[in-house]
């Protein structure tokens, strides 16, 4: 036995560096970095991703990720892998568990870390930053225009005279000290020490947004179609939303006749009959003069639709587009289309081109897939920052 | 007489001694669980930052929570050793594992290939390893997160391949053929040569002569080659491929000698625990329980476990051993073999048949059946992942005059082709620090023989 074994302590218990911090910690949390900056560069699918929406209050979604795999060299898998065992009673032949019933199962040899998911959270801001960056958008003012201008009183300076509401007692009394500090003989106050604050006039940018969105509930527009409006609608949202201090939203659906929802029962109701969209049009002139005065707001408009449209019900319709497009600051038509559908040469589609050959800030995106959406918020944003210009 | 030890730990170095066991001190430090859990992820107590260390933290982490794994202690050869002890464990475990400890500090200071290694990599592992996760800290400092990251993407995913036969400090190639030649002729090809009738398959032709190609034989140690012969790669990432060939240099002969060691442990710890009669009777009951429970091979009573416990069948040869033929003879096993040659040697049928040892085709459909329990067919599914530090065999071929790289993997002796797509992943990690176009020449799914490459210039 060496003798300093016997010297020393068999056990040494004490906190040690290793109880600072966790280096495994330290690497998982690199790794999900890593993960994270690889989504972001699979943004067109993941903010179209069908599992990305839930309600559009939600300031984050959640994103179910892989494990990023660390790639080594490794031999193609084979049909069969070859392993050895131990047991009572295993004789050659056994068979010790039966093929799965569907065929293809998850095999016998593990397939190691490669499958593994996991669920990320992403704020939506980082994502709208992420989609600003992907853009290379200048970065929006707040909105405003000229037209929309709402002026306000900002004290600005001092004075010897004013009205005696806006006498400065601080101030006053501040120069009242001064002067006597020199005087021999001082009284309290002069009018010299009176101190009026100042008031001025001044333009202030208005800052407020409501957008309407309409949507068509009428028996054509099946779910996978409410699905890709709703993926828009909220993209949209978030966007306007960078540039306004206030939004206020309203929510519309619409057959022959409309109404108006809370945003839950929005992307849920489902009405059935024909369309008119000319009532939905009036509903939200209504909506717009009761509690959105152009004057305080900037008024964005968002229609989804499949296209169709009662002819009987087009000239109606443009007046209404025609009226609504005069107090709104932008027109946007949402078209969910089959595949083999020539897209946005419907009814709807064509009023919405006649609008936009007009001076009305307005565009049309036809939607059929997920992918598509994420050109027609491309489109949507290049758009609102060229207006900023 | 408990010593300054609640768990015997003086009278079991005495005990060991008088079997024989010989070994250098060892240092036992307590540590929580949790520090276990990252030695087990890591392999050494400190190392590199990486973040592929983090996604096995996860699932080590998962694996524990569940209660599928316990960790009693890890222990670095050396001079001294070092042992950690969780510090859950009672004082029975403590007693066995001290016990087993021993057990494995006699195999490594005695067995030819640590000893070999060792030699090499010194004895204080884990300093070595600190340092080097010091140096790695340091060129994050200097040149970013990212570009240290990339190249220990491509350095740790190449880990398995190094050529231990050589040495840690292995020089380059020799600029002259004659020499070159001169250092591959072993005493085994020189015997082969001196045959009648036989010459080297390979007659260099005089172009050879011409220009020493570079490598001049098929190269397997590709971090060394890349380290040496990257043609445009900095110093510190050169430093960094040398740091981690260095850990795979330590972590080769505890790969390759698994079974024996741990069997050969766990032989000592029973050993130990049965003739020691300074414990108390409990005690001992206590920690033979904990005994077998360690070295149980399947996880219940009358199951079947598709997998080998090394530290049943590694004490079950040792035990077969020492009982016929005593424990000097045991030693000298001990001393000079490894994996390879004690599984071959000594894994005979009979106490194959007393074990149940099969072997198993598990069938992409899910149906596992067992096929075999042929000896022989035995040894080879036993030491089949083990071969190649568990890699593919993957060599460099050639260097073009360019500097491009040119990988081949051997699928003839593999017996099928790569994984193209991680093969595809892995030579891009390697062309970022090669720089120069990297090509991989393999079989695809259908056997056919296929070439990856990457850093072409578009046609």
């Amino acid at each position: 036995m060496s003798p300093e074994s016997h010297d020393r302590p068999a056990i040494v218990p004490s906190t040690r560096w290793y109880d600072l911090f966790s280096r495994g910690a330290r690497d998982w949390l690199r790794h999900n970095e890593k993960v994270r900056d690889s989504v972001k560069k699979t943004l067109p699918e993941l903010i179209s991703g069908p599992d990305v929406l839930t309600q559009p209050e939600n300031r984050t979604v959640r994103v179910p990720v892989k494990f990023l795999e660390h790639y080594r060299f490794r031999l193609s898998d084979s049909d069969t892998q070859t392993g050895v065992g131990q047991g009572q009673g295993a004789k050659p032949g056994d068979v010790l568990r039966p093929a799965d019933a569907g065929g293809e199962g998850d095999g016998g040899a593990g397939t190691g870390e490669g499958g593994v998911q996991f669920v990320l959270e992403f704020k939506v801001d980082d994502i709208l930053d992420w989609l600003w960056e992907e853009l290379e958008l200048p970065n929006l003012e707040p909105k405003s225009t000229r037209s929309l201008e709402n002026s306000e009183y900002v004290r600005e300076g001092i004075d010897r005279r004013g009205p005696r509401a806006r006498l400065d007692r601080r101030r006053t009394v501040k120069e009242a000290v001064k002067r006597r500090a020199i005087q021999a003989n001082p009284i309290p106050f002069t009018d010299d020490d009176l101190r009026f604050r100042q008031l001025s006039r001044r333009p202030q940018p208005m800052t407020q947004a409501a957008i309407i969105f309409i949507i068509d509930v009428s028996s054509s527009m099946d779910d996978a179609s409410r699905q890709l409006a709703k993926s828009f609608f909220f993209w949209a949202l978030q966007g306007i939303r960078r540039q306004h201090t206030r939004i206020d939203t309203a929510f519309i659906g619409h057959t022959v006749t409309a109404w108006e929802f809370s945003e839950e029962e929005f992307f849920a109701v489902r009405g059935s009959g024909g369309t008119e969209a000319s009532c939905a049009f009036a509903l939200s002139l209504d909506v717009i003069r009761d509690r959105f005065d152009p004057s305080q707001y900037n008024v964005y408009v968002f229609y989804a639709s499949d296209g169709d449209n009662y002819s009987a019900d087009r000239d109606a319709s443009r007046d209404g587009l025609k009226d609504l497009a005069e107090i709104s600051s932008f027109m946007g038509y949402v078209e969910t289309v089959g595949r083999s559908s020539a897209g946005l040469n419907t009814e709807m589609g064509r009023l919405f081109k006649d609008l936009a050959e007009g001076d009305t800030a307005a565009d049309s995106y036809a939607l059929s897939g997920n992918e598509d959406v994420w050109e027609a918020i491309r489109r949507f944003f290049t758009q609102q920052a060229k207006q900023e210009d | 007489m408990a010593g300054d030890s609640r768990f015997y730990r003086i009278e079991i170095e005495e005990l060991a001694r008088s079997f024989g066991l010989d070994f250098y001190p060892v240092d036992f430090e307590v540590v929580p669980p949790s520090f276990m859990t990252e030695v087990a992820v890591y392999g050494l107590p400190v190392r590199m930052p990486h973040w592929s260390f983090g996604v096995r933290y996860i699932h080590q982490l998962v694996q524990h929570k569940m209660g599928h794994s316990r960790i009693f202690e890890v222990v670095y050869p050396g001079d001294p050793g070092v042992a950690f002890l969780a510090n859950n464990n009672s004082d029975m475990d403590n007693t066995l594992v001290c016990a087993h400890v021993l057990g494995h500090a006699d195999f490594s200071k005695n067995n030819e290939l640590f000893r070999r290694v060792h030699k090499q990599v010194g004895t204080r592992i884990v300093d070595m390893a600190a340092n080097h996760a010091r140096r790695i800290e340091q060129a994050i400092e200097r040149h970013g997160q990212e570009h240290v990251e990339f190249v220990l993407d491509a350095a740790l995913s190449l880990e398995q391949h190094i050529d231990v036969n050589q040495s840690l400090s292995r020089a380059r190639y020799s600029d002259t053929e004659e020499e070159d030649e001169e250092s591959l002729l072993s005493t085994f090809v020189r015997r082969f040569v001196a045959l009648a009738g036989e010459k080297l398959g390979k007659d260099s032709g005089e172009e050879e002569h011409a220009g020493i190609p570079i490598p001049p034989h098929p190269e397997q140690d590709l971090l060394w080659f890349i380290a040496q012969y990257a043609p445009e790669m900095e110093d510190w990432e050169r430093d960094i491929f040398l740091a981690v060939r260095e850990e795979s240099f330590y972590f080769y002969p505890v790969f390759a000698c698994q079974i024996m060691n741990e069997g050969w442990a766990s032989y000592w710890h029973a050993r130990l625990l049965r003739e020691a009669s300074f414990l108390p009777q409990d005690l001992y009951v206590d920690a033979m329980k904990t005994h077998s429970d360690v070295v149980r091979p399947t996880a219940g009573d009358n199951q079947v476990a598709l997998r080998i416990n090394p530290y049943h069948l590694g004490f079950s040869i040792w035990d077969r051993i020492i009982e016929a033929e005593g424990v000097e003879h045991a030693r000298a096993i001990m001393q000079s073999e490894d994996d390879f040659s004690f599984i071959r040697n000594h894994l005979k049928a009979d106490l194959a048949e007393d074990l149940n040892i099969f072997v198993y085709d598990a069938n992409k459909n899910g149906e596992i059946k067992v096929t075999d329990n042929d000896i022989h067919l035995l040894h080879e599914a036993i030491l089949g992942p083990k071969f190649n530090f568990g890699a593919p065999r993957v060599r460099v071929t050639e260097m073009g005059v360019d500097g491009a790289l040119e990988l081949k993997h051997e699928s003839d002796v593999d017996g099928r082709g790569l994984d193209t797509e991680r093969a595809q992943k892995v030579i891009d990690y390697i062309h970022r620090v090669w720089r120069r176009p990297v090509t991989m020449c393999t079989l695809d799914a259908n056997a056919k023989e296929t070439t990856l490459e990457t850093g072409k210039a578009a046609a």
